[in-house]
């Protein structure tokens, strides 16, 4: 028998994990992720089933039965859990819509922001040039505009209601997924494997999205959970100033924008809008560091 | 050095330039067009209509628009604020004091509170600080800040009456003219007792909520940027050298750990911009955020054209200036052709 | 128990571990050192061998995901291991030095040259500032910069790969430290560079008379350098001999491989290579960790561990190139 290694394995140890189970190890090694991962799930659910879950329409009105608070203040009425707004709509139900809505901005940012972002900046990395120099200025130009600033100015033009506040929000995201795909595609350009592929003549579009674009996506990924987050923020911002979602959609930021005035003799009508965001996208956040921590092999802690 | 500068600062140009073009395209997108909403006024005859219309240049060609525009911009007209009747710019610089020192409190205090807490994070990685102060930032940062500024009124203002609701300055007690246009400069010039108190009672409020978020990314910079530091070769060097875990921390590796987090702190003034717009409309904060808010619903374009405008300028310098400072820090740029 | 001067350091049956997400891996098994006042030890082994780890366990380099267990680690007598970290630190950059494999990255780019050598004195000895300037002068020109005191206020980019593994090493020896560890000093330098790194260390070591280790992966590195060598594979000691001796007669298979390899002994016109890899954390060998790709291996080397016989842990070892005791080629492999 030759002497070269071709030994029958010998291992006292085991074998090593395929990839998909070493990153849900490492994913639920931190608790939080999986925390976030429960909460975003259970929110998601709710959002998807408010019709059957909700105990009302969040549009209809009760009058008579406005601004009550909710079932362990004096007061209340047990038949409004949550208690009521300034016009008599049921709380509890206009949260579980307002999942949906804002889930939904935030979903169609992401994916939009992602696919924009990705073909920008594999155009800008590939055809070089003219090509990139204009898409990066133009992305500096909306980073150099603030955030909210920008998107007011987009809503002004094209007027608020929930798909314009999506355009909105994904113009000024745009900037991060570019500049990302841009520079991860730019590393891997210099790279080999790249060089090697060209020279057996793989035409331009097949190498980028076939070659480059796979080695690209970890932080894309991670790049796109945590813009899930700031996407709803931003979408809630632009709620609460009134340039989003217009009444009587539930949409959480503008659910917060109505109760300013309620403020002091009733406080949990502000309360429960903005806790929503902030359970909202904390457990996203939450699921994004996990996601990067996982994905992300120099950050790993062993 | 110099060179570098000037080099950043020609490369800015084409960024105005586009920025021009960026303001001038948009507010001519704007539904309702300034002219046509007037002309069911009373005694306004079609013949005033065109003579507006040619007053404010809109019956030149487009490009001539643009060029009369740009023309205009870099003589320092911002254009006529159709609500006020005064120049933007005047608004303008009247109104910015106010969020410049909002931003600049609220900056400060982000990297005072920021810093030390991801450098302490990162030194006592895993434990309770650790956790504690990386949770907290956390959800600094994913707190909806007109939320969180209104639940800081309803607790502070109106259950603690630690502080006021609203504006910079209690009117009924105090009054003295603006100098430096900072309340709170100005309170101590004006040499009235408890000015300066009732100007940071005021200020801190908004100073908090518009800080939590830079604060909170701060903190998580510095702590990633500190751990990967940490890993160095250098640091081991230090380590073998038998210095104590103090000085490697605070000496050597704080200053490499800090490089990325002013790239950071560099990024976050646009978000302050941007924030001080949400945290001047809760605050009644009179400052530029607050006016472009108005303006909007207001309908009125020159200020909103001219307020951008200015706020973007005002980013790309500083960035600019951020750049430097980079250069600064770290000395491989510095020696660097 | 001590040799000619009296044990420097002294450490036995060292095991350090690293926690990993999936499981511990060993990197150290059970290494036994020993280092005489004055004397130059080599430890040779390829990547994988645990030879740097062993001596970062001694300095307390070692991360936290790291055990570290022995019966003894002494230094001078005194033991290291179960010191407080404060405690350690005085000896650390004192008593013990390290130099490291790449010096390029192991400066801290935000200081000058001067910076962090008068550092390193300033922490462990009773001098004022115009004396560790001197010093500090002094030791740049021990170590062979030219202009030393211009030198003082370079920054590490400034500097050569050669150039700033001098400074690591005037750092180093800085407080006159009676042991210096230099981990691949030359591995990351140019080949002419790296004659003469190593010319600097042998002369600081006879005129200082110092005790140094010496880690490297170069066979040629220890026939000129040092005085005894040990030889590691895979986290364990698997020989160690005085170097005439061992390149004479060496008692391992795998010394006796690494040395085939060596260009300057090739024979045929192909160069004899070691087949196979070292092995990792999933595939470690139940009986000795070389048989994988030793060509002697029977089934006495699969399954069982080896002794230690003559300074090397195998069951055959080989003597003038025969293996003792062995079965013969028919029933090997």
């Amino acid at each position: 028998m030759p002497s070269d290694a071709s030994l029958a394995p010998t291992a006292t140890a085991p074998a090593p994990p395929g990839p998909l189970r070493a990153f849900w190890r490492a994913f639920r090694e931190n608790r939080g992720a999986v925390l976030g991962l429960a909460v975003v799930s259970f929110i998601l659910f709710v959002a998807i089933f408010a019709n059957v879950l909700a105990p009302y329409s969040p549009i209809e009105q009760f009058r008579g039965f406005s601004k009550l608070p909710p079932f362990w203040v004096e007061g209340s009425d047990p038949k409004f859990l949550l208690g009521t707004d300034a016009v008599g709509r049921d709380m509890l139900s206009r949260l579980m819509y307002g999942a949906r809505v804002s889930l939904f901005i935030g979903l169609s940012v992401m994916v939009v922001s992602m696919v924009v972002g990705v073909a920008l900046g594999l155009a800008a990395a590939f055809f070089g040039g003219i090509v990139d120099v204009i898409i990066i200025r133009v992305m500096d130009l909306i980073m150099a505009i603030p955030s909210l600033v920008l998107a007011i100015l987009i809503i002004a033009i094209i007027g608020p209601n929930l798909t314009n506040t999506i355009v909105a929000v994904t113009i000024v995201g745009l900037p991060r997924y570019v500049r990302l795909v841009r520079a991860s595609a730019l590393t891997e350009l210099t790279k080999d494997y790249v060089t090697a592929a060209k020279v057996s003549g793989v035409g331009k579009f097949r190498l980028m999205t076939k070659t480059v674009l796979p080695n690209c996506l970890a932080p894309l990924i991670v790049q796109a959970a945590l813009g899930l987050s700031d996407a709803i923020l931003e979408a809630a911002g632009l709620g609460f100033l009134g340039l989003g979602a217009q009444p009587p959609t539930p949409e959480w930021g503008s659910m917060l924008a109505d109760t300013r005035d309620l403020m002091l003799s009733h406080p949990w009508v502000m309360a429960f809008p903005g806790l929503a965001i902030l359970v909202t996208v904390l457990a996203i956040n939450l699921m994004g560091d996990g996601l990067r921590d996982a994905l992300d092999p120099r950050l790993r802690r062993s | 050095m110099i060179r570098f500068f000037l080099k950043r600062l020609a490369l800015t140009i084409p960024t105005f330039i586009a920025l021009m073009f960026i303001t001038f395209v948009m507010l001519r997108l704007v539904p309702g067009d300034p002219i046509e909403v007037r002309r069911g006024e009373r005694g306004i005859s079609p013949e005033r209509l065109a003579q507006l219309r040619h007053d404010m240049g809109l019956d030149q060609p487009l490009w001539k628009q643009f060029l009369d525009y740009a023309n205009a911009l870099l003589h320092g007209d911002f254009g006529t604020s159709i609500v006020s009747k005064s120049p933007v710019l005047h608004e303008f610089l009247t109104l910015f004091p106010a969020t410049l020192e909002l931003t600049i409190t609220a900056m400060i205090f982000a990297i005072v509170l920021g810093i030390p807490a991801g450098v302490i994070a990162a030194s006592r990685r895993g434990g309770v600080y650790d956790q504690t102060l990386m949770g907290l930032a956390l959800t600094g940062y994913s707190m909806p800040i007109f939320w969180w500024g209104l639940i800081l009124v309803l607790v502070m203002s109106n259950t603690l009456h630690l502080t006021p609701v609203s504006g910079r300055v209690d009117l009924i007690k105090f009054y003295y003219q603006p100098v430096t246009g900072f309340m709170l400069i100005d309170s101590i010039l004006s040499g009235q007792k408890g000015a300066f108190m009732d100007a940071v009672r005021h200020l801190i409020l908004p100073m908090i909520v518009l800080g939590t978020v830079p604060l909170a990314v701060i903190a998580r910079m510095t702590r990633s940027s500190m751990l990967e530091v940490l890993e160095e070769d250098y640091v081991r060097t230090a380590r073998a050298k038998g210095l104590s875990w103090t000085r490697i921390v605070g000496v050597h590796a704080l200053r490499n750990a800090l490089i990325p987090v002013v790239t950071v702190i560099g990024l976050q003034v646009g978000g302050l911009l941007a924030g001080a717009v949400l945290t001047e409309t809760i605050f009644s904060w009179p400052g530029v955020g607050k006016w472009l808010i108005e303006s909007i619903n207001r309908r009125d374009y020159p200020a909103l054209q001219g307020g951008i405008m200015l706020i973007a300028t005002i980013v790309i310098l500083v960035n600019l200036f951020i750049d430097m400072l980079y250069g600064l820090i770290n000395p491989r740029i510095r020696h660097a052709k | 128990m001590s040799g000619k001067n009296g044990a420097l350091l002294e450490i036995e049956n060292l095991t350090v571990e690293f926690k990993t997400g999936s499981g511990y891996f060993r990197a150290v098994d059970g290494v036994t050192i020993k280092v005489d006042k004055g004397e130059v030890l080599a430890i040779v082994g390829e990547s994988g061998s645990g030879k740097s780890v062993s001596m970062l366990a001694v300095m307390g380099l070692l991360p936290w995901t790291a055990k570290v267990t022995a019966d003894k680690m002494l230094f001078e007598g005194i033991d290291i291991l179960g010191m407080s970290a404060n405690e350690r630190r005085r000896i650390i950059g004192k008593d013990i030095a390290m130099i490291f494999q790449e010096p390029m990255s192991s400066l801290n780019p935000c200081f000058t040259v001067g910076f962090q050598i008068m550092e390193a004195l300033k922490e462990h000895l009773d001098l004022d500032k115009a004396q560790r300037k001197a010093r500090a002068i002094e030791l740049l020109g021990l170590v062979g910069i030219p202009s030393p005191e211009q030198r003082l206020k370079a920054y590490p980019h400034q500097l050569s790969g050669g150039m700033s593994q001098r400074v690591m090493i005037a750092m180093a020896i800085a407080c006159s430290p009676k042991l210096l560890i230099a981990d691949e000093p030359t591995t990351a330098l140019d080949v002419t560079i790296q004659a003469q790194i190593l010319e600097l260390l042998v002369r600081l070591q006879r005129e200082t008379g110092m005790g140094l280790v010496l880690i490297t992966h170069s066979m040629g590195v220890v026939a000129e350098t040092a005085e005894r060598v040990s030889v590691q594979y895979a986290g364990q000691k698997v020989e160690e001999q005085v170097v005439k001796n061992l390149f004479r007669d060496p008692h391992h298979p795998y010394t006796a491989a690494l040395l085939s390899a060596l260009p300057e002994r090739a024979r045929g016109r192909k160069l004899p290579s070691i087949p196979g890899v070292v092995p990792g954390q999933f595939d470690r060998p139940a009986g000795c960790l070389f048989a994988p790709r030793c060509q002697l291996a029977t089934e006495l080397c699969r399954t069982t561990k080896p002794p230690r016989i003559d300074g090397a842990l195998c069951h055959y070892p080989l003597h003038d190139g025969v293996p003792q005791n062995h079965p013969g080629k028919e029933k090997a492999a």
